[in-house]
């Protein structure tokens, strides 16, 4: 490769990756150019750490609740208001779900955003992430909102 | 104007079929223990969508709570929550064989093995799990 292949070489430039070509096309930039960096800067890592750390915590706290709620003593056919009601007497009796339920919805966006960023077009994936976090949101703020102002009196 | 140019020897023909391409990835099982990863967690997402908004009901009122309640007490969401049992529990235990496999130094070489072993619990865990819960739903509806 010791001929000159490119305007850049023939110039005896050795890097141009920080250039534009002007004799390609005006859409189109050199492959190798550094992208200005998009978004919140080392997302996919945090993500990444987030689904495997919080993941450990989960396994326990979801399949404990599947345990108390479906399996153990008459399974579903025993949970009402009141059962709601006896286990949220008590702060503490809260004190799984609200981990459980935030835990996993923050693991929604940063499980699905990272994957739809290398898969799909530009458009589709504003949309799909936007849906995504605003869906997310909702459910965090309307699950902590009845957890927090649970009332066992109410008629 | 025409782009052919004459076939000539020295150029070889396109190969008819592309030769079979080789990956360590596709096709081994742990391409499709991912496919079932995402198969599980996006129904596990819709589910504890429908979930938070069934317990939101509490603050509305113990009789709207009950209401929505008791249609999880009927046979087919009783089947349902099998599955949910199951796509929960698969995704569990695949998820602590990616985490091995990402953090244990001897994770890749015995992803497979991890993967039989995921398999062989899940089918350990399945099998009384099935069994409570068919005696739940026998006790209900038979």
């Amino acid at each position: 490769m010791t001929e000159a292949w490119t305007p850049h070489h023939r110039e005896g430039r050795l890097a141009p990756v920080q250039e534009k070509e002007h004799d390609r096309p005006a859409s189109l930039d050199h492959p190798r150019a550094p992208r200005r960096p998009r978004g919140i800067p080392y997302f996919e890592k945090y993500a990444w750490l987030f689904m495997r750390f919080s993941g450990v915590a989960l396994v326990f706290l979801a399949l404990g609740h599947l345990f108390i709620g479906l399996i153990w003593d008459n399974g579903v056919y025993r949970i009402d208001f009141n059962y709601v009601a006896e286990r949220w007497a008590s702060p503490s009796g809260r004190s799984g779900t609200w981990p459980c339920c935030g835990w996993r919805w923050c693991t929604a966006p940063t499980a699905c955003a990272p994957s739809s960023a290398t898969t799909r077009k530009n458009v589709t994936k504003f949309y799909l992430n936007s849906l995504l976090l605003l869906v997310t949101g909702f459910t965090v703020v309307l699950g902590t909102y009845v957890l927090v102002t649970f009332d066992a009196s109410i008629s | 104007m025409s782009t052919a140019t004459p076939a000539s020897p020295a150029v070889p023909a396109p190969r008819p079929h592309p030769s079979r391409r080789r990956s360590l990835y596709r096709g081994d099982p742990g391409m499709w223990s991912w496919v079932l990863h995402r198969i599980t967690g996006a129904a596990i997402f819709f589910f504890l969508l429908v979930h938070v908004l069934d317990t939101a009901l509490v603050r509305v009122s113990p009789q709207a709570y009950n209401e929505v309640i008791n249609t999880y007490k009927t046979p087919i969401v009783g089947l349902m929550e099998m599955g949910l049992v199951a796509a929960v529990l698969y995704h569990a235990l695949n998820g602590i064989r990616v985490i091995l496999i990402d953090f244990w130094q001897h994770g890749p070489k015995y992803q497979r093995l991890m993967l039989w072993i995921v398999i062989g619990v899940w089918l350990a865990v399945m099998i009384p799990a099935l069994g409570v819960l068919g005696m739940h739903m026998a006790e209900r509806f038979l």
